[in-house]
Parts: C-alpha cells; sequence; structure tokens
C-alpha cells in the first residue's frame, strides 16, 4: 500500500504523468520543513502579513443567551483575506517558489480558497490561474472579480455539476499538462498524499494557537470543538492538535442542504460511502455503481461530495464525530451571530456556529467549546439575502 | 499466455478505444465489431465515469452522453457478452478505479473472467496502488495494464519489471485529446522499457492521423487512438458505422507501413 494512509484511507491515486510530481513535492516539502530559514520566513509571513496569530475571542453575549458552556470563537475570519485559507495557500506558495515554480493553481469552491492563492501568488510573484465552477462564480461572483483583482486568471468550469468538485478535475487536468513549471495548491485536507498532510500541517497552527490561548485564559483545555467540514482543512486544523487530548471532543459540521434525507445535501460522512476519488481513498457521496453524485449545499465552501481522508479515519475510530447541519439552520445561526456579537460569519463557518448552539445549552456552565470560525461572511451577504427573498437590485 | 500477446501477432497492433454506450449500448455493440471487422487487434472499452479525471474535452462529452441515458456497469458487461457472442477480439476496460471498487473487486473480476475481458486500465490507479486489484485480477486472468508516462523517468524500470499484457506509454504531457505533434522522445522511453522487458509496447494519447500513427508504428508495437474514435462517434452518432471503419482500416494500415 502507498504512503499517506490514515487507516485504510488515503493514498495516492493518480495519474502516473504526477507520480514523480508528487513524490518530489513530498521530499521537497519534507526538506524545507526542516530548515530554520524557510519555516521563519513562513512564520514571519503569518504574522506579518496575515495577522497571526488570530484571537481567540469570548463570546459573552452568545453564552449568556445560551445559557450553558462558555462559547470562544477561534476568529479565523480576521486573518489577511478573511479566512483560515491563507495558512495553507502562504506555506504551499512559498514552497513553490523555493521548488523554482513559476506558477501556481488552484481550485475554487466559495472563491475563499481562490482569492487566498490569488493573494499569496501576487505577495511572492508568481503566476496564478484559479479553477471555479460557473455556478460558484455566479453566487461567488464579487470573489470572482477579487481574484482578478490580484492579477489571478479565473477559469470558469463548464464540465460537470459546475462546482467544487469539477474546479478540482479541471485543476488536476491543467497540472497534469504543466507539472514542470507549476504547482498544484490543493484547497482542503483532500487529494493524493502529500496533500492531505500539507494542509493538515500548515492548518494546524490553528489549534497550536487555540491550545496556548485557552491554557493561559482558562488555564485548561476547551471541552469541544466545532468546525465545519467540507474538504475537512479548517477542522483538521482546529482538531489536530487536541487529538491527543482525549476529553477534548472533536465535532465536525457537514453541509445538510435541505435535509439528509433528501438529494439536497453534501454530508459526506453522514450519507456517503468508501470510494476512490480525487486521488484518496475516502468517503464519498455517490450513487449506484460508484458514479460521484451532484451535491447541495446553500454554502459554495461546503458543497463537495467528499471529505479528506483523515476525517473518515477520525471518525472510524471513534475520535471525532460528524454531524449535518441544514441550510436553515446555518442561514439562522448566520444571522444570529451577526446580530448577537457583530461578527457576520462566513455561511460555512455559520454551520459550526448553529451547532454551537444546540450543544451549548445542553452543557454546564463551566464547560467551554471553541467553534472555528473559519471565515468572515461578506461574500455571504448577497446570497443570503436571496435565500430570505430580499432583493438587494431594487 | 495472456490474450492479449494475440493482438500483437498480426503486424503492429492498432488499439481503438469507445465509451460504452455512447451514443446508446446497441451501437456501442455494433461500432466494437465493426471496428475489428476493420482491423482494430485490441479495443477498449471505456466505463462511463461522472468525473474522468485524466480525458479532454472529447472524451469527457461521450462519457456525459453514457451517463445521460444511465449506462450501468452491468450494461457495460452486457455488451461483452453480446460482442463475445461474434468475436474473440482481445477486449480491455478503460476505467477509472471508483465504479470498480464501487461495484466489488472479487465480483467485478469474476464477470471480467466469465464475459472474457483480458485486461484492464485504470488511469487513476498507479503502481504504488496496484496492490488494490493486482491479485484478484491474476486470479481471473485479467491483465492489469500498467501506464508509463513522458515523467516516469527512472520509475520506468519499476513499472516496467512487474508489467502483464502490454505497456500503454502515454505520449503527452496532459489528458487525452487530439494533438497535431507529440514532442516527448518516445523512443528513449520505449528503450528504456526494452532494457527491462520484452512485453509489447503501444503507444496513446494525442495520436489522431494515419502519419502520426506510422510514426508511432515504427517504434512501438502498437497505436492507441481513443478521442479521434470518440469524435467520429460524435459527429456521426448511431449512423458511425462506415466512418469508424473507414477510419480504422486507414490507421491500421499506416501502422504497418
Amino acid at each position: 500500500m502507498s504512503k499517506g494512509r490514515y487507516g485504510e484511507y488515503g493514498g495516492q491515486y493518480i495519474s502516473e504523468t504526477l507520480m514523480n510530481e508528487l513524490l518530489y513535492l513530498e521530499e521537497q516539502y519534507n526538506h524545507y520543513m526542516n530548515d530554520p530559514d524557510f519555516v521563519e520566513e513562513l512564520n514571519t509571513l503569518l504574522k506579518e502579513y496575515a495577522g497571526r496569530p488570530s484571537l481567540l475571542y469570548y463570546a459573552e453575549r452568545m453564552t449568556e443567551d445560551l445559557g450553558g458552556a462558555k462559547i470562544y470563537l477561534k476568529r479565523e475570519d480576521l486573518n489577511h483575506t478573511g479566512a483560515h485559507k491563507i495558512n495553507n495557500v502562504l506555506g504551499q506558495v512559498l514552497l513553490a517558489k523555493k521548488m523554482g515554480k513559476t506558477r501556481v493553481i488552484a481550485e475554487t469552491g466559495a472563491g475563499q480558497h481562490g482569492v487566498a492563492t490569488a493573494t499569496a501568488a501576487a505577495l511572492l510573484d508568481m503566476e496564478c490561474e484559479v479553477f471555479m465552477g460557473e455556478v460558484d462564480t455566479k453566487r461567488q461572483a464579487l470573489n470572482v472579480y477579487r481574484m482578478e483583482l490580484l492579477g489571478a486568471k479565473v477559469h470558469s468550469v463548464k464540465s460537470g455539476t459546475k462546482t467544487l468538485k469539477d474546479a478540482v478535475n479541471d485543476a488536476f487536468r491543467d497540472w497534469i499538462a504543466r507539472v514542470h513549471d507549476t504547482n498544484y495548491v490543493i484547497g482542503s485536507t483532500m487529494g493524493p498524499h502529500p496533500f492531505p498532510m500539507i494542509v493538515r500541517d500548515f492548518q494546524a497552527v490553528i489549534s497550536a494557537e487555540a491550545r496556548e490561548q485557552f491554557l493561559e485564559k482558562e488555564g485548561r483545555l476547551p471541552d469541544a470543538v466545532i468546525a465545519c467540514v467540507g474538504g475537512g482543512s479548517n477542522a483538521m486544523g482546529a482538531f489536530y492538535n487536541f487529538i491527543e487530548d482525549e476529553d477534548v471532543k472533536l465535532i465536525g459540521c457537514e453541509a445538510g442542504g435541505k435535509g439528509i434525507d433528501t438529494p439536497y445535501n453534501a454530508a459526506a460522512l453522514t450519507n456517503g460511502k468508501i470510494g476512490i476519488f480525487h486521488g484518496m481513498k475516502s468517503i464519498f457521496n455517490q450513487g449506484d455503481y460508484g458514479q460521484i453524485a451532484p451535491v447541495y449545499s446553500v454554502s459554495a465552501g461546503l458543497d463537495y461530495p467528499g471529505v479528506g481522508p483523515e476525517h473518515a479515519y477520525l471518525r472510524d475510530t471513534g475520535r471525532a464525530e460528524y454531524v449535518p447541519i441544514t441550510d436553515e439552520e446555518a442561514v439562522n445561526a448566520f444571522e444570529y451571530l451577526s446580530r448577537m456579537e457583530g461578527i457576520i460569519p462566513a455561511i460555512e463557518s455559520a454551520h459550526a456556529v448553529a451547532y454551537a448552539m444546540q450543544l451549548a445549552p445542553t452543557m454546564d456552565k463551566d464547560e467551554i467549546i471553541m467553534v472555528c470560525l473559519s471565515g468572515r461572511g461578506d461574500k455571504d451577504v448577497r446570497s443570503i439575502a436571496e435565500y430570505r427573498g430580499v432583493d438587494l437590485n431594487e | 499466455m495472456s490474450k492479449i500477446a494475440n493482438a500483437f501477432q498480426n503486424g503492429k497492433a492498432f488499439i481503438g478505444f469507445l465509451t460504452a454506450g455512447d451514443p446508446t449500448i446497441d451501437k456501442t455493440v455494433e461500432y466494437i465489431l465493426a471496428m475489428e471487422e476493420a482491423g482494430c487487434d485490441l479495443i477498449e472499452i471505456g466505463i462511463p465515469f461522472s468525473d474522468p479525471m485524466a480525458e479532454g474535452v472529447v472524451i469527457q462529452d461521450a462519457n456525459v452522453r453514457a451517463l445521460k441515458h444511465n449506462t450501468t456497469t452491468d450494461d457495460v458487461f452486457d455488451i461483452v457478452r453480446r460482442v463475445r457472442l461474434q468475436t474473440d477480439v482481445p477486449l480491455v476496460f478503460l476505467t477509472y478505479i471508483n465504479p470498480v471498487f464501487f461495484y466489488g473487486y472479487e465480483k467485478f473480476f469474476k464477470r471480467c473472467n466469465e464475459l472474457g475481458i483480458d485486461g484492464i486500465i485504470s488511469p487513476d490507479l498507479p503502481y504504488e496502488e496496484k496492490g488494490e486489484i493486482a491479485e484478484i485480477a491474476k486470479k481471473n486472468d485479467v491483465d492489469v495494464i500498467s501506464l508509463i508516462a513522458p515523467t516516469s523517468k527512472e520509475r520506468i524500470q519499476m513499472i516496467a519489471g512487474e508489467a502483464s499484457g502490454f505497456i500503454y506509454v502515454v505520449s503527452s504531457l496532459g489528458v487525452t485529446g487530439m494533438r497535431s505533434e507529440i514532442k516527448t522522445d518516445l523512443g528513449a522511453i520505449i528503450s528504456d522499457i526494452r532494457d527491462v522487458t520484452d512485453i509489447p509496447v503501444a503507444v496513446g494519447f494525442g495520436i489522431n492521423t494515419p502519419d502520426q500513427a506510422r510514426e508511432i508504428g515504427n517504434i512501438a508495437d502498437g497505436v492507441i487512438v481513443g478521442s479521434a474514435i470518440v469524435k467520429i462517434i460524435e459527429e456521426n452518432g448511431e449512423n458511425a458505422t462506415e466512418a469508424l471503419k473507414d477510419y480504422v482500416s486507414s490507421m491500421k494500415k499506416a501502422s504497418n507501413e
């Protein structure tokens, strides 16, 4: 069996054309992560450019309103470009540059990863092209323009379901033609090894900081960590440094869409089956005969028919649990956090907020919940208005 | 000996690909037989998949057409059953691994064995992952065809050393699709393969003209054409038989010039 396994999940199910490049990427990654100069350069970028460490904010009004556990928000929304995506992207684009690449490509769903990649590419003077499903270019038009402002070229992907999975397909198709000068900066803890490991490691800064911040503020670790899961990068980052702390519950929130009993959801760990796709063995939403199923979510960032392999493993071992959150619950949480704390969350992150709203009242007041607020919600204002039937064009 | 070896007994082999169920199941049966009659020595049957990541637009579209009327893995097996009533031409499946995994490896390869499928090519199952199916395929006399790419370099020895059936050399970087020019030093790759094994070597990706077939035929044991055939089917729909026959016979001839 190949490297990069999480139990039976993971692996390297990818074209032979890319195999040497993946092996090279892994070797270079291991080399640079052991190079103090590289680590220093990356840490400086994270601090001076992205604005890390991100705040661990005590959501006092929300806590009082819900009347249970204390709720802390890990404010990844305050990072430069407005989401956790920048953590991974700075690492991967800097690595690409060190590897002598001149061009980076990325897939994007909501546009946050595309914006982050375009940003890092501008900063590090790399050519950048982003693949985005046509459906997503419409619901996230502002992010398309943002990427273009940053100097990236955006490809509107018209194949398949015209959403995130198809953007991933086209990014791989591009990469396979240009392995010599291009790195694929994958946006989540998915794809063939070493990507799930690399993305997790670059996102693990979230839980590394949170751990220290909790010890400092509360003198103890939280009882539960909640994060939304599409491919699963902010969740892996939020979970990773707590995995060994068995008293910390880890909870991932999947896109329940219009309900898990309807065809309109993207809850892979709830409804999916084991399969092999996008370079990895993991859990995927699929129909009869193993055709990858079209999925749906109000959130473009969670609209993916699978999940990263390490999440599948954490589920199977019982270390983490995964719950579906419907569109309606997420939109309610989006509005709730906006009014209660003056923080407009990304609709993706609102899935995690929604579960915290359910969980907190069932816990004691001396217990603690951390919600990974993975991104800010400016990009979602228009689609939430539409969801609520408000016409912003009048 | 593998039945696939028979495909390389009649001069340079011409290997044609089509997507099962495009435009219909009945027509796929008819087109496979027509291609064989016109000189195809081996036929690759593509099992349609929702997300054919290694394919260019032409074959992607064929997958969409086949899935539009719900061509299933069982339908593809039925195509093979019907073809096998009329010909012994070597047949291999070209399939992404998920439909095989989902069907169940044991059940899938048992069906292959019963119906006379001689090999399987899986573009997302590199050397490192072939353990998924290697034993079960072998037990059922199905060759797992290895792919070698322009980027394989020092991997060639390892891959070729364990290859069976034939070796599929990918002519160019990128996805499948017709190319006007092939720049890879195929001679060097084939010579590296020859250092390790005598198994037949066929070259595919990008080949569509008789000139290209002639050129490849001069250095390899076989010429593989996919997108150009699928394009003929796309353009002629249910009336592609004659066009396919003309094309295949001209390419078989050119491969041996």
